[in-house]
């Protein structure tokens, strides 16, 4: 441990087989069911029903502003009605996900790190040990199974939300056919690229679950650890979704194509 | 029957424990003692499985616990209650789902069942009535209470109780203390005492170590313990400080 510690990406190695480790522990006890009903339900409360407010304003404002944007280019070589196409693409394929996926991060992911580091600080997961329960049993499993649930549902609701208030921009705004936007709109949606952000969406889910279980799990002493943890499994979870985001692009790229 | 030999624990450079060795019987009460810091909740945890030793070995019932993985100990600490020195409820459930905990997981028993379980615990510990308050609602001791509660509801064979009447008024202590008796004597099950009160560590013990620099330094009866000559038992037991500790 002690010289682990001072060699940065040793750790950083050993963190990552860690984060693997718990979460295919994780997945082993979601497939042999070994958690309660009552918690995920809790938790897609949690994450799903709570996160509204947040994934709403994100979808509806990126997929306004980007057709603001997007517009000015459009307009210049006289395409303006593909716009709301290229918005639909862009949310579809990156934008609800990783947006979604950030956003829910800072929320949930911090809220889990923080309360399963308060439970380690105050010594619950060592009683919850000791009364024959496995910590990834009984807190993890269900995290991560809910967040597995919702992330995607969200991310669909965002990709949804940005399409319809660029839609509201590009026709109340800025004076464009909606007819024409739509038929376009429709026509170079693929249903890879809804599928390419669900996929990202479930994985960017598995993510957050992990991290910020990890981080909360092992978090320091003190309220100054939880401090830490909660800090970190968001930090942690955001470069980790920007970074794998594009490498997922890439693979997805290969697997899913525009068949014709 | 739990046996450990040679328990080597070190943070840091601080060594916890320094080459433990003891072993208790079944039914046996066992009361450690031994100056604050000096490791007895380190040493409980181990005999548990909670922490892993730097080296030597934990034997339950003739099982090491040392070299199992966590989904193996979990079998083995089916057979214990541990009351936590700070009693660690969880702080998102009432008293009745704490308590509860372990029988509600292990859905032997029916939910009106767990209920009357739940609630004769309760009343061992004189909190009948509490079972719909969260843990944030109780004072220190009652908390101490509902943790020992939540510690012997399920009947385990060995329960390890970390200070149990630490912050309770004379009353209560002895009614805890006489509650660790009849666990002891009805289920005949082991027991296992840290206790900084030498009254109630004559009480339940039939069997007293003292733990000092890492390892056990006294061991025997209550009595003997009592009596002994060596100047850091005594002192221990009849609460002398040095003088020089009480120079500023
Ligand atoms: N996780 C830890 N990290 C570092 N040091 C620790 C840790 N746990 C315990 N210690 C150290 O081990 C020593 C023994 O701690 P322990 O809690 O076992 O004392 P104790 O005998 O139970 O004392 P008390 O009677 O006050 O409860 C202390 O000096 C403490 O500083
Ligand atoms: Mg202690």
């Amino acid at each position: 441990m002690a010289n682990t510690a001072d060699n940065p990406i040793k750790e950083a190695l050993a963190s990552l087989a860690r984060l693997t480790y718990l979460f295919w522990e994780a997945m082993g006890s979601i497939i042999a069911k070994r958690f309660r009903m009552r918690d995920l339900v809790e938790q897609i409360h949690f994450i799903g029903v709570k996160s509204q407010s947040v994934v709403l304003l994100t979808g509806a404002f990126t997929g306004m502003v980007m057709c603001a944007q997007f517009y000015i280019q459009f307009h210049k070589v006289k395409m303006d009605s593909a716009v709301m196409s290229v918005v639909s693409v862009a949310m579809c394929r990156e934008l609800g996900a990783v947006l979604t996926a950030l956003m829910v991060s800072g929320r949930v992911g911090a809220a889990m790190a923080a309360q399963l580091g308060t439970m380690k600080v105050t010594e619950q997961i060592d009683a919850l040990r000791t009364l024959a329960t496995h910590p990834t049993d009984y807190l993890v499993a269900p995290r991560l199974l809910a967040t597995l649930i919702a992330l995607p549902l969200l991310t669909a609701e965002a990709i949804a939300l940005g399409m319809v208030s660029g839609m509201i921009v590009a026709v109340y705004l800025l004076g464009l056919d909606p007819v024409f936007l739509w038929t376009n709109m429709v026509f170079y949606t693929w249903s890879e690229d809804v599928l390419m952000g669900l996929i990202k969406a479930f994985i960017f889910a598995g993510i957050i679950a992990t991290v910020s279980c990890y981080k909360g799990m092992n978090c320091g002493q003190g309220a100054e650890g939880v401090g830490r943890a909660t800090t970190q499994a968001v930090v942690t979870s955001s470069i980790i979704i920007l970074i794998s985001n594009f490498f997922v692009t890439l693979i997805l790229n290969k697997i899913l194509i525009y068949s014709d | 029957m739990i046996e450990v030999s040679q328990l080597r624990k070190s943070y840091g450079t601080q060594e916890v424990l320094a080459g433990v060795d003891l072993s208790i019987d079944r039914g046996e009460s066992a009361v450690i003692i031994g100056g604050s810091g000096c490791g007895k909740s380190v040493l409980l945890r181990h005999i548990i499985g909670l922490i892993q030793p730097d080296s030597g070995d934990v034997k339950i019932d003739g099982e090491s616990i040392v070299e199992l993985n966590e989904r193996q100990l979990i079998k083995v600490r089916r057979k214990f209650g541990m009351l936590f020195q700070g009693a660690a409820l969880f702080d998102s459930l009432t008293v009745e789902e704490n308590v509860g905990f372990l029988l509600d997981r292990e859905q032997t028993l029916s939910r009106a069942e767990i209920k009357k379980t739940v609630a004769e615990a309760l009343e061992l510990v004189d909190l009948a009535g509490t079972q719909d308050k969260k843990p944030a609602e109780l004072s220190g001791g009652m908390r101490k209470r509902v943790g020992l509660a939540r510690a012997i509801v399920y009947k385990p064979e060995i329960i390890v109780y970390d200070e149990p009447t630490t912050g309770l008024d004379p009353v209560v202590s002895d009614s805890i203390d006489q509650l660790v008796i009849k666990m002891r004597d009805q289920l005949n099950c082991t027991s296992i005492v840290v206790t900084h009160d030498t009254r109630s560590m004559r009480r339940v013990g039939n069997h007293v170590m003292m733990l000092h620099h890492g390892v056990i330094h006294a061991n025997g009866k209550p009595d003997e313990i009592f009596n002994s000559t060596d100047p850091i038992v005594h002192k221990f037991v009849n609460g002398i400080a040095d003088p020089k500790d009480l120079e500023f």
